[in-house]
C-alpha cells in the first residue's frame, strides 16, 4: 500500500508541485516577502519542493536536504518558512491522494495519513534540529563574547587600574567582577582600583551588596577601591535604600576618582608646557652666569 | 483586578524585563529621571525577592489617575512560602539569605504607598504606589 501510494505521488509529482506552489504562494508571510525578491522566493520554493521529492523517493534524508537547510540558515530565512512549507506539502499530498482514490474507508484513510507523515516528519525533524543547532551555537558564542565584555580591567598606569562596568549586573556577572577584580589587582600590582558604574542602569541592594563585598575584598589584599560614576539619580536611590557606602571612597566621576587615585599613590599631573618654560627660564638663568 | 500589564518572574533575567517594562510605563506617565530610577529599583527589589524566596510569581503594573494626580501602581504577587512576621522583614538589615536586608524597607522609602499581605504557606502580595509630584 505504502509503495503504491509513493508511486502515485511520484508519478504525479508535477501536479502536486503545482498545488504546493500555489498553496505556499497563497500563504506567503509578510516577514519573508518584505526582504526577499519574488524571483528568489520562487526559485527557493522550486528547490525546496525538489528536495522534498528527492527525500520521498529515496525514502530517507539526502545530502541535498542538508545543503538546502544550511543555505536557508545562512540567508536568515525563518524556520516557519520550512515548517509551513512542509505542513503545506502534507496537506496537498493527502488531498491529492484522496482525490485520486475512488473510495476511502477509515482504514485506508489512516494508512494514507501514516504514510504521508512518515515522509514528512523526518524532514521536519532534521530541518528543525539543524536550525536549533545553529541557534544554540550562536547563543553560546554570544555568551562567551558577553563574558569577555562583562568585567574588563584596564591598567591605566602603574598601580592604578580601572574597571568600567556597563549594563545590567546579574549574579553570574557579579561573581566575574569579584574574580577579575582580585586577579587583576594582584596581576597589575594595583594600589588603587576604580570601579566605574556610569553604565549600570539600576543599582539595587543586590548590586550594592556585591560591590561592597568586592571593595572589602580589595581592601583585604591591601589595595584601595574607589567607586566612581555615581549618577545623581543612582545616588538618591542608594540613599533611599538605606545602603551605607561610607566605608569606602566614592566619587561622582571617573576624573575625580582618578585625581584621588593619583594623590593616594603620591603623584600628580603636571602640564608639560609649563615645565618647558620653567626649564627654559632655568637655562636662561644659567646662560647669564 | 484588571491589570494592564504583567511580567512573569521565573528566571533571573525576568527581573530585568519587569524593570524595563516598569521604567517605560513610568516614563510614559510622566515621571522624571530620579523617580524612574526609584521605580525601577523598587521593581528590581520586589522581583528579586520573588525569584529568590518564592521561586516564581508576577509583577503587574497599573496606571493610576485621579482628578488631581497621576501615578503608577505596582503589584508583586507570588504563591511562595509567605512570611511569618511581616514586621520583622520590614526591619532594616533583616535577611534570611545573607543579603543586606535593605530591600523591603528600601522599597517602602522609595515609594509613596506600601502595603504587604502575606500568609505562611499561601504566598505574598505587595502593593506599592508612587505619585507624580
Ligand atoms: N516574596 C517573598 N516571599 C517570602 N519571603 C520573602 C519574600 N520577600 C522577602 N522575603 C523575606 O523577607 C526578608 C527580607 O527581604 P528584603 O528584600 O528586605 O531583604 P533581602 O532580600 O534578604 O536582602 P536584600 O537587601 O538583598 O534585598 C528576606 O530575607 C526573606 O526572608
Ligand atoms: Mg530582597
Amino acid at each position: 500500500m505504502d509503495r503504491k501510494l509513493k508511486e502515485v505521488v511520484l508519478e504525479n509529482s508535477n501536479t502536486i508541485v503545482q498545488m504546493w506552489l500555489e498553496d505556499v504562494n497563497k500563504n506567503r508571510k509578510e516577514d519573508i516577502s518584505s526582504t526577499i525578491s519574488d524571483e528568489l522566493f520562487e526559485s527557493t520554493n522550486r528547490e525546496f519542493v525538489n528536495v522534498i521529492f528527492a527525500c520521498v523517493e529515496k525514502q530517507g534524508l539526502t545530502k541535498d536536504l542538508d545543503a538546502f537547510s544550511e543555505r536557508l540558515i545562512n540567508l536568515g530565512w525563518p524556520l516557519s518558512y520550512i515548517t509551513d512549507g512542509l505542513q503545506s506539502f502534507r496537506r496537498v499530498t493527502i488531498h491529492f491522494i484522496l482525490q485520486e482514490s475512488e473510495k476511502v474507508d477509515t482504514d485506508n484513510f489512516t494508512v494514507i495519513l501514516y504514510a504521508v507523515d512518515e515522509w514528512v516528519d523526518p524532514i521536519i525533524n532534521q530541518l528543525v534540529s539543524q536550525y536549533s543547532g545553529s541557534w544554540e551555537n550562536i547563543v553560546s558564542l554570544q555568551r562567551v563574547a558577553l563574558q569577555e565584555l562583562s568585567a574588563p580591567l584596564i591598567p591605566v598606569m602603574e598601580n592604578i587600574t580601572v574597571m568600567p562596568l556597563i549594563g545590567t549586573i546579574d549574579t553570574e556577572r557579579a561573581k566575574l567582577i569579584m574574580e577579575n577584580l582580585l586577579d587583576g589587582v594582584i596581576k597589575h600590582n594595583a594600589e588603587v582600583v576604580l570601579i566605574d558604574i556610569t553604565g549600570v542602569p539600576v543599582v539595587d541592594t543586590m548590586v550594592a551588596h556585591h560591590i561592597i563585598q568586592a571593595a572589602e575584598a580589595v581592601r583585604l589584599i591591601g589595595s584601595t577601591c574607589i567607586l566612581v560614576g555615581i549618577r545623581p539619580e543612582i545616588a538618591q536611590t542608594i540613599v533611599n535604600l538605606g545602603i551605607d557606602l561610607s566605608k569606602f571612597p566614592t566619587k561622582s566621576s571617573l576624573r575625580k576618582g582618578f585625581q584621588t587615585a593619583l594623590e593616594l599613590t603620591n603623584r600628580k599631573i603636571i602640564s608639560l608646557q609649563e615645565t618647558d618654560q620653567e626649564i627654559g627660564k632655568l637655562l636662561d638663568s644659567l646662560d647669564k652666569e | 483586578m484588571d491589570f494592564q500589564s504583567c511580567v512573569t518572574i521565573q528566571k533571573e533575567w525576568d527581573i530585568v524585563g519587569a524593570r524595563q517594562m516598569g521604567r517605560n510605563i513610568a516614563k510614559e506617565i510622566g515621571f522624571g529621571t530620579v523617580d524612574q530610577a526609584r521605580i525601577a529599583t523598587a521593581i528590581s527589589e520586589l522581583a528579586r525577592n520573588i525569584y529568590l524566596y518564592a521561586g516564581s510569581g508576577e509583577i503587574c503594573f497599573e496606571r493610576l489617575e485621579t482628578i488631581d494626580r497621576k501615578g503608577i501602581g505596582i503589584y508583586a504577587i507570588d504563591k511562595g512560602p509567605g512570611m511569618e512576621e511581616v514586621s520583622r522583614v520590614m526591619e532594616d538589615g533583616f535577611s534570611t539569605s545573607g543579603g543586606l536586608g535593605a530591600g523591603l524597607p528600601g522599597v517602602k522609602r522609595l515609594m509613596d504607598e506600601f502595603d504587604i499581605v502575606s500568609e505562611v504557606g499561601k504566598g505574598t502580595k505587595i502593593t506599592v504606589m508612587k505619585w507624580i509630584r
